[in-house]
């Protein structure tokens, strides 16, 4: 079998040839080209048709046909063509979204929560209380141009007025689309079935395609975001795509809907955390925008930051970190009024790369503030359902915790992936390394991989139509296990003892142990393919996962960079005198060999 | 391949410039082929919907939503100014009656018997297009505007801050490379597009600002000075809309850099004209560039330019600009293409190319960190 995928980003696009050989999916050849949805090509199926060109120059199959299309095969046997092609996007502008709930933190979020699910950027939340004026949510709501709407609110069979209300807000304000006048705005109503009638009466005017589904929060217990994602879906590409250049030929090409790209990354990294049964949080770090991904204990979240990102929006991550939070990660001697003017030429000119060591070491540092800021931005969205009514006990009462907690937990996330350009094309794998884990903080033992070409959109729809062959080139050749961090939840004193431990593998005859003490990083070689067990033993106060103080052991699997041991604490904070800091960055950076 | 598209500025000192100028919503436009115009001239103009009020009338009347449609005193499409009575309940025996006023002036849009809220639709707002440069209507767009065509000196920025302007083109100072300060700035200069040479001072910013000038372009601004003028720190290059008094522009970069003396001589040559300047820059999804518009004779050159980004073929002896530390704002040519990628000093390994800059020593630099200049 042979399988060709294409992910049409913004910028590029990237072409994959995926082969069954022996019995097994490998990805085999890759292939770029210019993206080509904006003038003066406008049409999306050239940079398509040109980064195939490029699969076929490199592998010897003929894939593209005289007459510009896909070839496929007849049968097995033939030399030339592909069985299946399929492709997602996020060229465009990929897919914006407005979505409207009434409470804020219950069935707004909840429709925000499937917006993002489904691969849209949530240009804006309207709600009954989201502190601003009607009018203010009206002129919000005009100056909009989303691609489509999604309104929920109210649970099933309960009070229907307040959605009435935020419908009877959208419905005279008239938001426009992005593309064209003559197209109708899509909006779907995922609210209380019993304001359907009226819901039906207020969008009847023309400029709305108005479609309704199941109540996405059907009560306050429960969420049931599968139908508005699959709305969200078809829309995408009855509307949005269709009015996209080059699109009607690209979805007539595919033999699987195109997802937008985000929802693909999404739904691979849910089929790896259920196969294996894991906590995963995977990161894409863009030039404009970085997406966190996280699954855990089985519930998916993903958040887009809108406004960080390493080249249109680096001026904005230092704004929003400050310069100081960024330098706090730099070793070397810089100028503030120079990396300023340097941040903004990065802005204005977003296509050029660090030359010097300098330039890079300063833009990995803006990028662990970038990471940190989305990680917290993700882990106060991805929460338990908010405005559940819980049971408690006399021995709840002192209890601050309330419903509604993140999701997210350090302790118990088995695996990071890194994809994005400042973390997959960093000139060693030491720096995505300890990038990940300045900016996430992982505790405990936590796995860290990257996206070797950054092919998890590719999978994420090849795993819509052929599972096993997504799993088995995501095993072998999407990730690159870089190794794994082991860290203690709790306060160090620095230079006293930390924590010691013990790792036993089949290729080494003696065990290799050691002892850090608080504010000390280790890095010990474990190559990819080989497999131990790791005894951790923290100190009092300590820890690594089965309670302070407590030992564990744990298997692990060697990777490109090892086994990081880190014993700087967590929460991580850095000495406060610049003299202290800058000793402490040095010396972690030389432990693990970052920038040798 | 010895050879490969780089990004580029454009600058010429004739072209055929043309620009759609379009209404965002359908109205009415007021030139016709043929017609000359000015910058000022207005060449489409329409009406906004206007904005809407929401006003809850049935809680204000203290009744059920259902119950509000009869006790309506307007009626849909009435016209109601601030303080008309929209409803009026029934009060108690007659007694005791209860009016909701209205707390906007328009139109009496809708009114919901499930939420009891009524929507008042304001006055439709007048929105008008300009012509933006002198020159010849070419085409009407019906409902939609026209393109407007002149024969200009063009020169694209890198950056800018502030809206559409218009004035006489002045220069401050005397070379490309000498700092714009606030001595180069005096009250004639009110109106005026000002050129000035490298980095534009704070100082230079503020008195241009107090006199009046209509724009303000030179070769570079400091981070911190932009920072001042905008009173934020600017995180994204979406600008265009900032209310500012005074449109900036720079032709480089962020920092001390001189303006290219070529850009630099083709706007002193012009001194005295009339120009037009437009700050608006966005780097995202459509390329644009701020842009210096100065309108020439109207005898054609034959090439057409109607904006957007520009790129170029990367070759021998294509003069460049490295547009990224350590040689950052230096000005060369080509002089070898290496088809293997090199190793950096950042560690990284990138396609690069070798550069003979202007004093003659030879460097190299990545290949995304150089542009072409004067394409």
């Amino acid at each position: 079998m042979r399988i060709v995928a294409t992910d049409c980003g913004s910028t590029t696009t990237k072409a994959i040839l995926i082969e069954e050989k022996d019995g097994v999916f490998r990805q085999t050849f890759r292939g770029e080209a210019p993206t080509t949805v904006e003038e003066p090509f406008a049409d999306v199926t050239m940079g398509v048709v040109n980064s195939v060109t490029e699969l076929q120059e490199l592998s010897g199959y003929r894939l593209i046909a005289d007459d510009g299309t896909i070839i496929r095969r007849k049968n097995p046997a033939d030399a030339d063509g592909c069985d299946l092609y399929i492709s997602t996007s996020s060229a465009n502008g990929g897919l914006q979204m407005m979505v409207a709930g009434v409470v804020r933190e219950m069935t707004a979020e909840s429709a925000k929560r499937a917006a993002l699910g489904a691969g849209a950027i949530v240009m804006d939340t309207i709600a009954s209380n989201d502190r601003r004026k009607p009018h203010e949510q009206i002129q919000r709501i005009r100056d909009l141009r989303p691609d489509m709407v999604l309104v929920s609110g109210g649970t099933d069979g309960g009070d229907t007025k307040k959605v009435i209300e935020i419908a009877e807000l959208i419905a005279p304000a008239r938001p426009r689309p992005r593309f064209g006048g003559e197209y109708k705005l899509p909006l779907i109503f995922a609210g209380n079935k019993e304001a359907r009638p009226t819901i039906e009466r207020v969008f009847s005017s023309e400029g709305f395609a108005l479609s309704i589904v199941d109540n996405l929060r059907p009560t306050l217990e429960r969420e049931n975001l599968g139908p508005a994602r699959e709305r969200i879906h078809d829309v995408f590409l009855e509307h949005v795509m269709a009015h996209a250049p080059g699109y009607d030929k690209l979805m007539a090409w595919a033999n699987a809907p195109i997802m937008p790209t985000p929802g693909a990354v999404g739904d691979i990294l849910q089929t790896i955390a259920k196969g294996r049964g894991i906590n995963v949080v995977g990161v894409d770090i863009g030039g404009a925008t970085t997406d966190v991904f996280s699954v855990f204990g089985g519930v998916f979240n993903r958040t887009v930051s809108a406004n960080l990102g390493m080249s249109y929006s680096i001026s904005n991550v230092c704004a929003e970190a400050g310069m100081a939070s960024v330098l706090r990660w730099v070793h070397l001697d810089m100028d503030e009024r120079e990396l300023r003017n340097r941040v903004k030429n990065k802005m204005i000119r977003p296509t050029t790369i660090p030359q010097t060591l300098e330039a890079l070491v300063f833009e990995q540092a803006v990028s662990r503030e970038a990471l940190r800021l989305a990680y917290i931005q993700h882990k106060a969205f991805a929460t338990a359902l908010k405005g559940v009514q819980q049971q408690r006990t006399v021995g709840d009462a002192f209890s601050q915790k309330q419903s509604g907690g993140s999701l997210v937990d350090n302790m118990t996330l088995d695996l990071m992936v890194a994809s994005g350009g400042v973390l997959s094309h960093a000139p060693r794998m030491e720096q995505t390394a300890l990038m990940m884990i300045d900016a996430f903080e992982p505790e405990g033992f936590t796995e860290i991989a990257k996206d070797s070409i950054f092919m998890m959109p590719h999978l994420g729809v090849l795993a819509s139509v052929n599972p096993r062959a997504a799993m088995e080139v995501f095993e072998r050749d999407c990730l690159v296990v870089l190794g794994w961090c082991i860290a203690p939840r709790g306060e160090v004193r620095a230079g006293r003892p930390a924590f010691a431990f013990t790792l036993r593998s089949g290729a080494a005859a003696q065990p290799i142990e050691g002892q850090l003490v608080g504010g000390e990083m280790r890095l010990v070689r474990f190559a990819p393919g080989a497999v131990g067990t790791l005894e951790v033993r923290p100190e009092k106060g300590l820890d690594m996962g089965a309670g302070p103080g407590k030992p564990i052991t744990r298997e692990v699997r060697g990777g490109t960079v090892g086994i990081i041991f880190d014993a700087r604490g967590r929460p991580l904070i850095l000495p406060t005198t610049d003299a202290e800091r800058r000793a402490s960055v040095t010396r972690w950076l030389k432990d693990l060999s970052v920038y040798e | 391949m010895a050879k490969a598209f780089t990004p580029g500025l454009k600058v010429t000192a004739r072209t055929t410039f043309q620009i759609r100028r379009l209404l965002p919503v359908t109205g009415g436009v007021c030139v016709k082929v043929g017609d000359t115009v000015v910058a000022e001239t207005i060449v489409a103009e329409t009406h906004l919907e206007g904005d809407i009020f929401p006003i809850k009338v049935a809680g204000l009347l203290s009744v059920n939503p259902s119950e509000l449609p009869p006790l309506m005193l307007k009626k849909i499409g009435d016209s109601v100014t601030v303080g008309d009575a929209l409803a009026r309940s029934k009060g108690i025996f007659g007694m005791m009656k209860t009016e909701a006023k209205s707390t906007a002036a328009g139109v009496l849009e809708s009114v919901s018997d499930s939420t009891g809220m009524a929507i008042i639709r304001g006055p439709k707002l007048p929105v008008t297009v300009c012509a933006y440069v002198a020159g010849k209507i070419i085409e009407v767009i019906a409902g939609e505007g026209c393109v407007v065509q002149t024969e200009a000196v063009f020169a694209q920025g890198i950056f800018g801050v502030g809206g559409e302007t218009w004035g006489r083109l002045m220069i401050a100072g005397k070379s490309h490379s000498e700092n714009v300060l606030e001595e180069h700035i005096d009250p004639s200069m009110k109106g005026a597009i000002v050129v000035g040479g490298a980095r534009m001072t704070a100082g230079a910013i503020r008195k241009a600002r107090e006199i009046g000038a209509a724009a303000l372009i030179s070769g570079g601004i400091d981070d911190a000075d932009l920072r001042d003028v905008l009173g934020y720190d600017l995180g994204v290059a979406v600008t265009g809309s900032e209310k500012l008094g005074i449109t900036l522009l720079i032709t480089e970069g962020f920092g001390d850099i001189s303006m290219a003396q070529r850009t630099y001589q083709l706007l002193a040559a012009h001194a005295g004209k009339l120009a037009s300047v437009n700050g608006a820059t966005q780097i995202r999804a459509g390329v644009m560039r701020p842009e210096i518009v100065i309108p020439l004779d109207q005898s054609g050159s034959g090439e057409i330019f109607t904006g957007g980004a520009t790129a170029g073929l990367l070759d021998i002896g294509t003069a460049i600009r490295i547009i990224r530390d350590p040689y950052f704002g230096l000005l060369g040519t080509v002089a070898g293409l290496p088809e293997q990628p090199a190793v950096l000093g950042s560690g990284s390994k990138a396609r690069v190319l070798e550069v003979a800059l202007e004093d003659g020593q030879r460097v190299i630099v990545p290949r995304a960190n150089v542009e072409l200049i004067g394409t």
